[in-house]
């Protein structure tokens, strides 16, 4: 396996992005941040990969328009997934592992505002038996919360101290769209939105956009004294079915956890939109209470829909960058009801 | 002002679907008013079948009538439907146990209020009096009441179900970039506007973010002439839906004077046949009351008179 490392980032979120949903406006001073911190420019990215959705953006080719953010004479090599940007870091890293190019730039985009963020969700769901009910994210995720509730295995005084701690860290974050903690006791009087859930439960509807760039060996350490080298990367599925598994438990990411050695995490970015959905994440990877969990404040305080998952992957490898972990988790969710789940740790040292 | 201007899209679709043997079996007995379930190789009743077992991967081929009535497993409030839920009034949407199943099933549950409903509760299928073999031909579950839920009628004798239809529709606050909206804009005073960009210097109309060629923003904005030549063209002889004007008419693309990106647009006020590459033509506008912040202010481009340009003066913007 070659080594491969993340030595850029970029990010821009916002509650309503005042602009055309193919975002090429936000993309281009993204790019431009990442040929910055690298020192590169268009022409030294081997790689370009795209994660976006048409039907957020409710229009067609959505990504292709995105293209014109990049430049492409002469033409580039390029890719899009419809997915989160995590997924399009994944087929990056795999396209850096072919040997056929050295370096990557990955970006995301969605103008989630631009429609009805929870109902237009009800189309990534199984389309004979779920999406004719349109049964929208929240909702849910709501069905996930009680589960856990009645089961024993968290209340909302748990529910609420992660809200707390998201908004507490999210001050120091200027992206989030949400922040400032006051006490778990004021977020619990404050009236339930979705019973069993609050707003604050519920990650807000955001727009924005994201981009990582990767590389592999000495052209991670051309940029970086200390790269955020991907030691492990790993994805698995559940079934979509709401009813055929354990709502309280998240198999697919049990998996990549055990796919990669998590000994010595000392952070953690989780991709969790829902407070309970943490409480799932941090079980299924055996994180302890001496694992820092996401400073950044997490998706409950800015969710951009097709970069947040990434945006973990971003906000764990600066840390790495600046020395404040040595070892630190990242993990990205897709699907109602964490569904799909990418796990990846990020090291200093290689 | 807002710094772009937007409108209201409707994307709407219905969606198509075969259904395959399995749900063809579960929508046919909605139809029929009873739940069908599937026994997997693990033992489980679930309901909607799955097509194939979790285990085994071999197709499901057990099919079991489940009770319409059950058990609420989880519940969530919905205070603001959306568009489309099986209910335009709060509601529930639950998780329940059917008598017969080992696995729970989605769907909406008929409450007034979150205080009236409560995990463990028994509730009952609601159907609907036209089935038409889809899942809502539930309408929703409701609380056991006195009445047990009327028994299914004799089993139809139509053909099995072998296809859903979906309708879609998505409502979407359509905005325009920044340099879109001020072509638009211009548009309602008269002008065409382009956008330069600063590194290769060529002209785009209508106006993009950056340029495809070099990923550069294109901050510069340009005036461009209202004369310009055919590229290329086409002449429309197809009717379809919605067509505004009797064919044959003929679609081209004008490169105006000074921009380096044709548009697309109709050729007009001579026979379909006389048009030809390097024609060149020139705007004709609607009158002023009837404009808007659209591309429609141009109603069609007409013939100057002019010589043809020559071919090396459009040869590149083919």
């Amino acid at each position: 396996m070659r080594d491969v490392a993340v030595v850029g980032f970029a990010q821009r979120q916002m509650q309503e992005f005042d602009g055309s949903p193919t975002c090429v406006e936000l993309l281009v001073p993204l790019f431009a941040e990442c040929y910055e911190q690298t020192g590169w420019t268009r022409r030294d990215i081997g790689f370009w990969c795209s994660g976006s959705s048409d039907y957020l953006a409710g229009r067609s080719f959505s990504f292709v328009q995105a293209v014109d953010a990049i430049g492409v004479i002469p033409p580039v090599n390029e890719s899009h997934v419809e997915m989160d940007l995590a997924w399009a870091v994944y087929e990056a890293w795999l396209k850096i592992q072919t040997g056929e190019v050295d370096t990557a730039l990955v970006y995301a985009f969605g103008k989630s505002s631009a429609g009805l963020l929870r109902r237009t969700l009800a189309l990534q769901l199984e389309p004979y038996t779920m999406t004719p009910l349109w049964p929208d994210t929240v909702s849910l995720a709501g069905l996930q919360a009680r589960a856990g509730l009645d089961a024993g295995l968290w209340d909302e005084q748990a529910m609420a101290e992660v809200a707390h701690r998201s908004l507490t860290d999210a001050e120091t974050n200027e992206y989030a769209v949400r922040s400032g903690g006051s006490s778990v006791a004021e977020l619990l009087a404050r009236p339930v939105y979705a019973d069993p859930l609050r707003k604050h439960d519920c990650a807000p509807v955001t727009d924005g956009a994201a981009a990582i760039v990767l590389a592999a060996g000495d052209r991670a350490r051309e940029v970086r004294d200390r790269p955020a080298w991907l030691s492990g990367i790993s994805h698995h599925v559940d079934p979509m079915s709401m009813g055929t598994r354990d709502l309280t438990r998240s198999p697919s990411t049990a998996r990549s956890g055990a796919a990669l050695d998590l000994d010595g995490v000392d952070l953690a970015e989780l991709h969790a939109p829902f407070s309970h959905q943490e409480l799932v994440l941090r079980r299924e990877l055996g994180l302890g209470d001496d694992v820092r969990i996401n400073p950044s404040g997490g998706a409950l305080t800015s969710n951009p829909m097709f970069s947040a998952g990434g945006i973990r992957i971003g906000e764990a490898a600066r840390r790495v960058w600046d020395g404040e972990s040595d070892k630190a988790l990242a993990h990205a969710t897709s699907g109602p009801a964490l569904q799909q789940n990418l796990v990846c740790t990020l090291e200093g040292q290689r | 002002m807002s710094r772009t201007l937007s409108a209201p899209v409707t994307v709407a679709f219905d969606y198509t679907r075969s259904t395959g043997p399995v749900l063809g079996r579960f929508l046919t007995g909605l139809r029929d008013g009873v739940v069908v379930g599937g026994r997997t190789s693990d033992g489980e009743v679930v309901v909607p079948p799955p097509e194939y077992d979790p285990v085994t991967h071999a197709a499901t081929t057990d099919f079991v009538e489940v009770s319409p009535t059950g058990t609420v497993a989880s519940w969530s409030w919905v205070a603001e439907p959306v568009a489309a839920q099986p209910l335009d009034r709060p509601f529930a949407f639950a998780l329940v146990l059917l008598d017969g199943a080992t696995r729970p099933f989605l769907h909406a549950l008929d409450v007034a209020s979150p205080g009236d409903v409560a995990t463990g509760m028994r509730v009952q299928v609601r159907w609907r009096a036209q089935r038409t073999g889809a899942i809502t031909d539930i309408e929703c579950f409701e609380p056991v009441t006195d009445q047990a839920a009327p028994p299914p009628g004799p089993r139809s004798t139509l053909d099995p179900v072998t296809g859903v239809v979906t309708p879609v529709a998505l409502d979407y606050t359509y905005a325009a970039s920044p340099e879109e909206s001020a072509f638009y804009r211009g548009l309602a005073e008269g002008r065409v506007l382009g956008q330069r960009c600063p590194t290769c210097a060529k002209v785009y109309v209508p106006p993009r973010s950056a340029c495809p060629a070099d990923g550069t923003p294109t901050t510069d904005e340009v005036e461009l002439s209202q004369t310009g030549t055919v590229t290329t063209f086409c002449i429309v002889n197809v009717p379809f839906l919605g067509q505004r004007i009797t064919p044959p008419y003929v679609s081209a693309y004008v490169l105006l004077d000074g921009a380096d990106i044709a548009f697309l647009h109709l050729i007009l006020d001579v026979p379909a046949d006389q048009v030809r590459m390097g024609m060149r033509v020139e705007a004709v506008w609607k009158p002023r009351e009837e404009w808007g912040t659209t591309i429609e202010n141009i109603s069609h481009f007409r013939p100057t008179g002019e010589p043809d340009a020559a071919y090396d003066t459009y040869s590149q913007h083919l």
